[in-house]
């Protein structure tokens, strides 16, 4: 009886839409992924002109400055560091830290507000988040079909995937974190007369600021854990080396970039997770 | 003139107002409203006023609705109904635009927990309704700074406010609420999270400031002997309505419902009540008129063993005990002065009863009570004993 129903033709229905904003919005894609695109290379490009040695220091002095003036981090830097470029794949990883600089930024200027706005209103409350879990259950690849659609191949689209992909925390812990503020403290704020704007920068994000840092460390993971990913629609980066040696079943080349990209992941996290531990 | 008048005050969570409302008029419960309309009364039709530089404190147990009446006046909660009147406008109707004024000119408030911004300075926090005002940062230092000094925390400026112990961070809070220099305190249980002992000192603080700043206080507390010991009237709360509104004593010794009379047995008396409560008259004789034989007499027809002797205007002079007087009867002593004691115990009418009971402890006969010289009372254990025990011939006047 079942089989006697016409199927939805919903594949068609997302076929058509997005051809639509593909045609209908092309003004805007097209420069974007232009201007944006260039952008985006000269910024690993100036990035991978900088002498490793030099990056490399100044990582391991932040790293030593940021955990509280202890060498650990330092150390697994400059060593983790170096075994990448001693394997050739120093450029690949500027490629990478810039993606994953510039989806973050993007999610943390995009998140944030969302994340205000959510905390204040009710309605917009309950419409974004069942959106957020759409976005974060979602199988990630699903997402580069309308990037590539969109914004053809290369960084751009990597960066868009990601965006959907990676904003989610942000948003999520900025509403927690500001709904988390006591009744008091936010009482306080009102019975001294405070408008709205003042309570907010002066009371709820301070006090909110470490749940939103955690969120914005989640993020950054995951813009990071789209890189191999966003490499399938040619992404440069360190995941390109692992989706090649994925291709050509070569064990040896894809742990290689495989522990480059973990070796990044760490550093990147441990310095993201000092900032909002730090007072 | 009062400075705050509360009239009709209510409040009504949920989302039948206006039916609830009408069930309070036709004089329904609490617990009915809620069952019928699923709303919960916080509270119901409080009306009261406050004079300028007057201590006012509302009391009453967890849920009776005190907190939410405290956040009515500042409205941080909004009325369902009524009307807050400060300085001729009502608070409850203005915009927004004048409720901002209004808070942050003549209403301050002092919070339970201290509501202190753990992430500013202790100056910064004192500083924060100054800075919301847009006052130019060395300004609102400097008032800040006066504030602090105050309260006895000019060192402590550049601590954050964990550095600090529970009684700090609350003078904190009050130097906060006084930089803005207010019309009125709203202070919200401000010492129920302080130990016992650091509760007193900030009482004892609170009523001294006080007589320096003339400030007007409403303070909330859920703590009777606290409510007795800084309120110059109390206002009681049960199930969202005001029970009672009275002086200390009048609440003490004129309970206007069995509710207050029950909340009032297990009150320290010893705290409120002074020697003028529970004095009686006093049985004398006169120096200038009655020899040790009246003195004999009258003792035996009160059944005293001692008694007071005064002049013609009531100065006390003395007492004589029956055991002197009967000596002096057989042997024929006339003047009464020859057998007077003067080492009598007195105090004021004012001295509070716990300090009376160390006194009479020691004391051989009734503790005489005086103003200005003149003996207006004596006070025997009998009268210490049922006053702590809370029975009502505790009289107000024993005249």
């Amino acid at each position: 009886m079942l089989n006697n129903l016409p199927q939805i033709p919903l594949s068609d229905w997302v076929n058509s839409f997005t051809s639509w904003l593909t045609s209908t919005f092309s003004f805007i894609f097209n420069p974007i992924r232009n201007q944006f695109g260039d952008f985006m290379s000269w910024t690993a490009d100036l990035l991978a002109s900088i002498p490793a040695i030099i990056v490399i220091i100044l990582v391991a002095v932040l790293a030593f400055f940021i955990s509280g003036k202890r060498i650990g981090l330092s150390v697994f830097s400059i060593i983790g560091l170096l075994l990448i470029y001693n394997q050739g794949l120093w450029s690949e990883l500027m490629y990478t830290f810039t993606l994953v600089l510039i989806s973050s930024l993007l999610s943390v200027i995009i998140g944030v507000p969302i994340g205000i706005l959510m905390s204040k209103s009710k309605v917009a409350e309950t419409i974004i988040l069942p959106v957020l879990d759409f976005m974060q259950t979602m199988p990630a690849f699903v997402y580069l079909i309308p990037a590539v659609a969109f914004f053809s191949i290369g960084m751009v689209p990597g960066v868009f995937a990601s965006l959907i992909f990676a904003t989610p925390p942000t948003v999520r812990f900025t509403n927690l974190g500001i709904r988390q503020v006591s009744t008091e403290l936010v009482e306080a704020a009102e019975a001294f007369g405070s408008t709205g704007a003042q309570r907010l920068f002066k009371v709820e994000l301070p006090m909110a600021k470490g749940t939103i840092m955690a969120g914005i460390n989640q993020t950054v993971m995951l813009a990071l854990s789209m890189v191999v990913i966003a490499s399938m629609i040619g992404a440069p980066g360190l995941g390109r080396p692992v989706l090649s040696a994925l291709q050509r079943a070569q064990a040896g080349p894809g742990f290689v970039a495989g522990i480059s990209i973990v070796i990044l992941a760490i550093i990147i996290d441990r310095i993201t997770q000092n900032i909002y531990k730090s007072k | 003139m009062p400075v705050i008048e509360v009239k009709n005050l209510s409040k009504v969570f949920g989302k039948n107002t206006k039916q609830s409302l009408k069930l309070l008029d036709d004089g329904k419960t609490k617990d009915e409203i809620l069952k019928q309309t699923g709303d919960t009364v916080g509270v119901n039709r409080a009306s009261f006023e406050v004079e300028a530089g007057e201590i006012f404190v509302i009391m009453g147990l967890s849920g009776s609705g005190k907190s939410t009446l405290i956040r009515l006046i500042n409205r941080l909660i909004e009325p369902t109904e009524g009307s807050v009147m400060i300085d001729g406008e009502n608070l409850a109707t203005m915009n927004k635009e004048n409720l901002r004024r209004v808070r942050r000119e003549k209403l301050s408030m002092v919070f339970q927990k201290f509501g202190l911004f753990p992430f500013r300075t202790i100056l910064e926090n004192a500083e924060y309704g100054l800075e919301v005002q847009g006052m130019p940062k060395a300004e609102r230092a400097e008032k800040a700074k006066k504030a602090l000094e105050l309260v006895g925390l000019g060192d402590y400026i550049q601590q954050y406010p964990d550095q600090l112990s529970g009684g700090m961070q609350q003078r904190v809070g009050l130097a906060r609420a006084l930089a803005n220099d207010p019309e009125v305190l709203l202070m919200d249980e401000a010492f129920s999270a302080l130990d016992p002992l650091i509760r007193k000192d900030m009482q004892d603080e609170l009523l001294e400031l006080q007589q320096s700043m003339k400030k007007t206080i409403i303070f909330i507390t859920h703590d009777l002997d606290e409510a007795l010991r800084i309120g110059d009237r109390i206002a009681l709360m049960k199930d969202g309505s005001i029970v009672q509104i009275g002086t200390p004593e009048d609440i003490l010794v004129n309970p206007a419902n069995d509710y207050v009379e029950r909340f009032v047995e297990d009150v320290d008396r010893s705290k409120v009540l002074t020697a003028e409560n529970i004095m009686r008259r006093p049985e004398t004789i006169n120096i200038e008129k009655h020899g040790p034989r009246v003195a004999l007499e009258r003792m035996r027809e009160e059944g005293l063993s001692s008694i007071y002797v005064t002049d013609n205007k009531r100065n006390l002079k003395g007492y004589v005990t029956a055991d002197d007087a009967s000596i002096a009867r057989k042997k024929e002593i006339r003047d009464i002065k020859e057998i007077l004691k003067t080492d009598v115990p007195t105090v004021e009418r004012d001295k509070p009863m716990n300090e009376i009971i160390e006194i009479i402890y020691d004391s051989p006969v009734p503790i005489a009570v005086v103003e200005e010289g003149k003996l207006v009372g004596i006070i025997i254990r009998g009268s210490v004993l049922a006053a702590l025990a809370g029975e009502s011939e505790v009289r107000l006047n024993a005249e």
